[in-house]
């Protein structure tokens, strides 16, 4: 009964939008182990999502792919059976079958660790991802702009283990070319945020939010994300997501029909899948970034709804995640459009283009910035 | 003004340090082997490729882990039986393979094949063309990154090779050319079904034209890439789309077409481009499949009535003689020069690919080039395994 009660009284405090939920403060090791679980349980999660709702049925529809649309045993419409739903079971099974080889003069240690090396620097992307207001994030870092940009560049570490490790020529140029893409696209990824922050004033992601939700133009009511004023970034930054992704067009480091996949050539079974996964968890988290730099992240402009209403909580998320799709949809749309480019096209494109466009869009925010605030 | 012994002495002393550095900073090249097993070699062709980082200083094909010795084998079939065998030399224009060795056999024995057969075999052979440059077409795509083009061309092949198994019962390997005529006739519903087929090519070609030759980093990847001069083309001995891409204007099917192809009573054009680049020779290609496409349109159109045997003993002995028909190709010309002593089977067979001409001009044409262009490079000439180890 009591429990009842509990829960009525907090789902009607919720709906007042009171402070009860604000009210319940654990302690340091419970928030703390909570939220690792949250990320944990996040990250392969998000992972699932993209590649189900992305790999298998967007690409299966765009390129007519037979077995994501037809495995499986439900009814279809013309009458086979099958929608593809056992797809990722016989995805999962067919890698877990596999043997897990190491090649015969590959350093064990180093070729084993790294696809985990790229698998935590995936999980540090999540840890300052805000999803809601102040407690529902793990880390709430000042620099948290600062602190995303960094980690998200770990992951080369991990892919030049891989590429040296594995005594493979193709996988040694494949991870050479992969830290050179890596670090050229490392500067318009940055440079695409500086005019964020010159907007906001602050480098914490929950500022950023708070910031859009208060930004409006010329003195209009209208509250706008920062896309508005910031289209041409927004393109630069998915454009180097792209590129830190190893997706095409970019996707020289592990260009299957040259490198035969590159720094991931001698990875097989469940090694394989854990840069599988960080890719496309990666892509979940990156995709999370542009939404809350560029769409206004977890907040949305609800007419009667305040900003510290405790229904944010589970509002917030699930705004955040329909966001979080929308870009996604736009970098796996690219992805499974485009061909690939050559390397030195790719390092052209980020010195001689992408880089001047973001400097000179940089110069008139701040202008901008000055002349109107 | 003279010079003095120190400054001869530090003359001497700068250049064996250059020397010195020189030596300390050249890098030992690295040996690539692409291939026997890689993507982009389309079966078992080996090239060695010699980098100086990611550039290509030398790069070598070497053909012969698929030696299968069909001219060998044919020397112990009859020549019925050698169809069997012959269209699995260039394995995605099956078809194409058996029409000139046909057509050889018919000029040793001096028959020629009623014009209902001549239409059908044409028909067949555009269509086994078609089928071949669709795939070029998508495999393009694949081997530049942009892994649509190569689901979009296997699912608007099937198109093609379902007509064909319709006809032949075959869809890869359909045996259905005779010394003569063609094995049947065309089954109730053919002819409006192809055409329904050839509506679905075109639909192909447009697709890819925007989805991939028109892209603009298809023709960053591929525009003055590989260029073949025309002398050059010439000098080793390039056929075929890969000829016309540099310009020559030169094909079998209207140049020096064997008499048993109607080729000269349809209204086609050669399509050719000048730059030789590796886009060149995919835009021939894909001008190639929508001409084809025509043509199989007007051949059905005009289809003749009558028989389609002619009057052939039932045993073939080929009467003694030497004969070289050489066709068309989708690949490029394709020769089959018979040797028969008046037996069952033919004396000697030598067969003419296009391919192997094709590769032999890949060390001259990647010298210097990113390890990324020599796979656009090799896409671009396109060879089947099988055309090269016959």
């Amino acid at each position: 009964m009591s429990l009842l009660a509990t829960t009525s009284s907090v789902l009607a405090d919720f709906s007042a939008g009171g402070p009860l939920l604000a009210e319940l403060t654990p302690a340091y090791w419970q928030s703390t182990l909570l939220k690792v679980v949250i990320v944990a349980i996040v990250v392969p999660t998000a992972a699932l999502v993209m590649a189900v709702s992305f790999l298998f049925k967007m690409m299966a529809w765009m390129q007519s792919r037979q077995g994501p649309m037809e495995a499986g045993l439900l009814p279809r419409k013309d009458g086979g059976t099958g929608r593809g739903e056992l797809q990722l079971i016989a995805e999962l099974l067919k890698w877990l079958q596999k043997e897990d080889l190491v090649p015969g003069r590959a350093d064990r240690l180093v070729f084993k660790a790294a696809p985990f090396v790229v698998l935590a620097s995936t999980f540090l992307l999540f840890v300052a991802l805000p999803a809601g207001p102040d407690p529902a994030m793990a880390m709430n870092t000042p620099g948290g702009v600062f602190f995303i940009l960094a980690v998200s560049s770990l992951s080369v570490i991990g892919v030049l283990m891989a590429g040296w490790a594995s005594s493979n020529k193709y996988a040694l140029l494949g991870g050479i070319r992969a830290a050179g893409q890596l670090i050229a696209y490392e500067l318009p990824m940055v440079l695409a945020v500086v005019g964020i922050v010159i907007l906001t004033g602050s480098m914490n992601l929950q500022d950023i939010v708070t910031a859009q939700a208060h930004f409006n133009l010329f003195g209009t009511a209208i509250q706008l994300p920062f896309i508005v004023v910031q289209l041409p970034l927004f393109f630069v930054f998915l454009t180097a997501v792209q590129a830190e992704l190893t997706q095409p067009p970019f996707d020289m480091p592990v260009a299957e029909s040259e490198l035969v996949a590159g720094y991931q050539v001698e990875y097989s079974g469940f090694r394989f899948l854990t840069f599988f996964l960080s890719e496309f968890a990666s892509a979940f988290g990156f995709a999370a970034i542009a939404a809350t730099l560029f769409l206004g992240g977890w907040y949305l402009p609800i007419p009667g709804l305040a900003m510290d209403s405790s229904l944010w909580y589970v509002l917030g998320p699930i705004i955040l995640f329909a966001k979080i799709m929308v870009v996604a949809f736009i970098i796996f749309w690219v992805r499974f459009t485009y061909p690939r480019f050559r390397e030195d096209q790719l390092q052209k494109a980020a010195w001689k283009y992408l880089i001047p466009l973001s400097l000179v869009w940089i110069s008139i925010t701040a202008v901008c910035v000055v002349v109107w605030k | 003004m003279t010079i003095t012994e120190s400054e001869k002495i530090a003359y001497i002393a700068t250049q064996a340090a250059d020397a010195r550095v020189n030596l300390e900073l050249e890098t030992e090249g690295m040996t690539l082997n692409i291939g026997p097993q890689h993507p982009a070699t389309h079966g078992t062709l080996r090239i060695i490729a010699k980098l100086d980082g990611e550039q290509v200083v030398s790069c070598e094909p070497s053909p012969g882990y698929m030696h299968r010795g069909y001219e060998k084998l044919t020397e112990v079939r009859t020549y019925p039986q050698i169809t069997t065998l012959v269209n699995r030399i260039d394995w995605v224009g099956h078809f194409a393979n058996e029409v000139p060795f046909i057509l050889a056999a018919e000029k040793l024995m001096g028959i020629e094949a009623p014009p209902r057969a001549q239409h059908v075999r044409t028909i067949l052979f555009e269509m086994a063309r078609q089928a071949n440059l669709v795939l070029f077409l998508g495999d393009l795509g694949a081997q530049l990154g942009g892994v649509t083009a190569v689901f979009y061309a296997f699912r608007d092949r099937e198109f093609i090779l379902n007509q064909m198994e319709a006809l032949t019962g075959g869809r890869f390997h359909p045996n259905f050319d005779r010394i003569g005529g063609i094995k049947d006739d065309m089954p109730k519903g053919w002819i409006a079904d192809t055409k329904k087929a050839m509506e679905k090519v075109r639909g192909f070609c447009d697709e890819i034209e925007t989805l991939l030759i028109g892209n603009e980093i298809f023709q960053t990847r591929t525009r003055g890439v590989g260029v073949i001069p025309a002398d050059v083309a010439l000098s080793y001995g390039l056929s075929g789309p890969n000829l016309r891409g540099s310009g020559v204007d030169w094909d079998l099917r209207r140049d020096n077409c064997p008499p048993g192809l109607p080729y000269d009573k349809l209204d086609w054009k050669v399509w050719t481009h000048p730059d030789g680049d590796c886009f060149a020779r995919s835009w021939v290609r894909l001008q190639e499949v929508r001409e084809s496409t025509k043509m199989v349109d007007q051949l059905l159109d005009s289809m003749p009535s009558g028989p389609i045997m002619a009057k052939v003993p039932r045993i073939i002995k080929v009467p003694e003689g030497e004969a070289y028909v050489e066709t068309e190709n989708p690949l490029g010309a394709m020769g089959y020069y018979v040797i028969s002593k008046g037996d069952l089977t033919p004396f000697r067979v030598k067969i003419r690919t296009p391919s192997f001409n094709n590769i032999s001009i890949v060390p001259w044409v990647t010298k210097g080039v990113y390890v990324a262009d020599v796979i656009t490079i090799l896409a671009s000439l396109y060879f089947i395994l099988g055309d090269i180890d016959r």
